[in-house]
């Protein structure tokens, strides 16, 4: 994220405020958007992300299609490398390249009825660098390796309250206390003026949170907030960016891998195997009609608090190698259903109930 | 599944304390000490799982390692009674694993056992398996040549790895298979107590369940007994029959399974619960929220260490340290007001499944 972030010189402030004048980037229009989908924030379509080594191209996605609407939470749920991070860094222009490149598939960002294919932007380009971290912003994993530890987190929330809103420095410095206010750290005159290894893993976390937050986005990225943190500071952040949903009327795509934080956090969730999405659907439903039969071992998979002990049962072998992927369904060598079709051809995403999509062949149709 | 622990105790640790010392200045002297673990009572029986929660700091880990001796404890006694030093006689013998002679506690090895968190950092990528799961047959002079490789090969089997795995290196395999490989060199020299530290936590959920399950075969052919050390409070309840919950250092409360979670006893506890996430998108709890983060271990609070983020305390909990005592049905719990206070339980829980030991 750093970036994106560099040193907002004076020269380089001047230098933003001129192109924001000539960038009609800047200016959305008043007109509500596209009458088809009314509140699509992000549409992602058949979106795929390589990765060039040394043994063969890596197909971290491959074809993931889905929707963001406005102020909705989606959770993106998978095992690791499933390619629920790339896909993010891919909406954020991030995805390193070399080796990585977008192959193919759009990413189309609607603001009011002007819509913009973040995946054609050249990613260190002034369209890109006007949306990342600003209409967009991304809130990572580690708080600890994602702040900079040579600046204070003030330092670093001025930045892209600088960078994108052009203010004066003190009152750049005004609204960073009141952000650290807003995401709960106590005595945030004090806390501006300190550096990440002063916090504790909660509080830098709420302290990327407050930068992620400090240009008021459309859509925030959380890549697994939570992981690094214990439970009880995990609730408290939680609790947080619920709170502050409501209150900033940001969209939110919330990655995670742990399915409860999923059932207290998203309004929709899309299930990604192998770098793909197998299952997506409205909350409820995953959990309660989960159709993939991927879906359904991670339920099973799973110890739960409320419910009475009884054996798990477990998804068997492992997740194959991306760069040695199956030809047909991803999921099919550990498939307790698999038949002879999924050997060989992929499974598209379709609808199996209203809202409700899977890729299965479990659900009939054809290629 | 069902588990049936006997009554024998297999290691009973009293007032296990251990302190690491903070030195500063140009002398190198003592001045203060991060006290890990202050002072822990806890028994395990033959054949059961006794669970130990708790989060990030808290002295789990440490107060694991300080029972294998792994870490030198500062004070507190550790009793084993090891059914292999007793002899050909049968019976057990008990044995003082604190105070234990190089020699002793080399013994004491083969029956105390211990798999770690990370399969990525706990096994030398330099050592193919064969060698990594056989070296402890060697180090305790069990088994040489031929019959070294047998008991290699029938403990790869029994953790679901294959004889040709044996010649292969740590990095050529995935995450739960190295797992599989750690808990492979724990159970070559058939152990009676395996502390399992994290064992899951570094897993993918879905080889969580695999390996989960594996530990739990295992102890049922084996006899194995588990201290299950893990910060993941629905893997704790799945898979022990006692669980232990720790704050700053101390056990602040130890009942069965299903007490514990169906009938709370300690603050600490049922905050603890409220703040786990449940894959259930209608489940509702008042989760109680924490405010702040555990104090520092060096200079804990005074009286209950929990109290600054208790939301039940009183007057006492900040001058006096709650006595750890038995409130009937080997429940145990260091509060002060655990006999006036009705906290929450988990919702829907049906009851045992896993035996009650108390019952």
């Amino acid at each position: 994220m750093w970036e994106l972030l560099l040193v907002p010189g004076k020269p380089l402030l001047r230098l933003a405020a001129v192109r924001a004048v000539t960038s009609d980037l800047l200016f959305p229009t008043l007109f509500e958007g596209d009458p088809m989908t009314p509140s699509a924030l992000l549409e992602i379509r058949d979106l795929e992300v390589q990765f060039g080594m040394e043994d063969g191209v890596v197909r971290a996605v491959d074809g993931v299609t889905y929707t963001i609407e406005a102020e909705k939470t989606l959770g993106v749920v998978g095992e690791s490398g499933c390619g629920k991070t790339v896909t993010a860094l891919a909406i954020m222009g991030l995805v390193q390249s070399p080796p990585g490149k977008i192959a193919n598939g759009e990413i189309l960002y609607h603001r009011g009825e002007k819509t913009t294919d973040l995946a054609k932007l050249p990613p260190k380009g002034r369209a890109m660098r006007a949306i990342r971290g600003n209409e967009i912003a991304m809130i990572f994993q580690e708080p600890m390796t994602s702040l900079n530890p040579v600046f204070t987190i003030g330092y670093q929330i001025m930045e892209a309250i600088i960078l994108h809103q052009r203010k004066r420095k003190k009152e750049a410095r005004r609204q960073a206390v009141d952000m650290l206010r807003e995401v709960g750290i106590p005595l945030p005159e004090e806390r501006v003026d300190e550096y990440p290894h002063q916090l504790s893993g909660g509080m830098r976390q709420r302290a990327m949170i407050a930068m992620a937050l400090s240009c008021n986005p459309q859509l925030l990225i959380a890549d697994e907030p939570t992981t690094a943190l214990d439970v009880t500071i995990q609730a408290q952040v939680l609790e947080l960016m619920n709170a502050l949903r409501k209150e900033f009327k940001a969209a939110i795509q919330f990655i995670t891998h742990d399915l409860g934080v999923i059932a207290g956090m998203a309004d929709d969730v899309a299930v990604m195997y192998l770098g793909r999405i197998v299952e997506a659907a409205p909350v409820r439903e995953i959990f309660h009609a989960p159709k993939h039969p991927y879906t359904q071992g991670l339920m099973h998979s799973i110890p739960s608090l409320t419910r009475s002990r009884e054996r798990l049962v477990p998804i068997e072998g492992v997740v194959p190698d991306p760069s040695d992927a199956p030809p047909g369904c991803g999921f099919e060598p550990r498939c307790p259903k698999r038949m002879e079709i999924c050997k060989t051809e992929m499974p598209p995403l379709k609808d199996v109930a209203p809202g409700h999509s899977a890729a299965c062949w479990l659900y009939g149709g054809t290629t | 599944m069902t588990t049936t622990p006997s009554d024998a105790v297999l290691l009973d640790v009293k007032g296990l304390t251990k302190h690491f010392p903070v030195r500063k200045g140009a002398f190198r002297r003592v001045k203060a000490a991060v006290k890990a673990v202050d002072g822990i009572d806890l028994f395990i029986r033959e054949g059961e799982t006794l669970g130990l929660v708790g989060e990030s700091g808290c002295g789990k880990t440490t107060a694991g390692r300080s029972i294998l001796r792994l870490v030198e404890p500062t004070k507190g006694t550790i009793v084993f009674r090891s059914r292999r030093m007793a002899g050909s006689a049968g019976g057990v013998r008990e044995m003082d694993v604190v105070n234990a002679s190089r020699r002793e506690l080399k013994a004491l090895r083969r029956d105390m056992q211990i798999i770690f968190q990370d399969p990525y950092s706990s096994l030398n990528p330099r050592m193919t398996v064969g060698a990594i799961v056989g070296e402890p047959l060697l180090v305790h002079r069990m088994a040489r040549g031929q019959e070294r490789g047998k008991r290699v090969r029938d403990v790869l089997g029994a953790v679901g790895l294959k004889p040709e795995h044996m010649k292969r290196y740590p990095h050529e395999f995935s995450g739960g298979q190295r797992q599989r490989i750690g808990i492979a060199r724990a159970l070559v020299l058939e152990p009676q107590l395996v502390v399992c530290d994290e064992p899951v936590s570094a897993l993918d959920v879905s080889i969580q369940a695999q390996v989960l399950n594996l530990l739990e075969d295992l102890q049922r052919e084996f006899g194995l007994t588990y201290l299950f050390i893990a910060h993941n409070l629905s893997v704790v309840k799945h898979i022990s029959n006692r669980v232990a919950v720790m704050y700053l250092g101390k056990i602040v409360e130890l009942a069965s399974t299903e007490r514990l979670f169906v009938e709370p006893k300690h603050p600490y506890t049922e905050a603890l619960v409220s703040a786990v996430p449940v894959p259930e998108p209608d489940y509702s709890v008042d989760r109680i929220i924490l405010e702040g983060d555990v104090p520092s271990p060096i200079a804990p609070p005074a009286g209950c260490p929990f109290h600054p983020r208790c939301r039940y305390a009183i007057d006492v909990c900040s001058s006096d340290v709650p006595v750890y005592r038995d409130l009937g049905h080997e429940h145990f719990v260091a509060c002060h007001r655990a006999d006036e206070l009705s906290l929450q339980p988990i919702r829907d829980v049906a009851t045992t499944s896993k035996t009650d030991a108390s019952a």
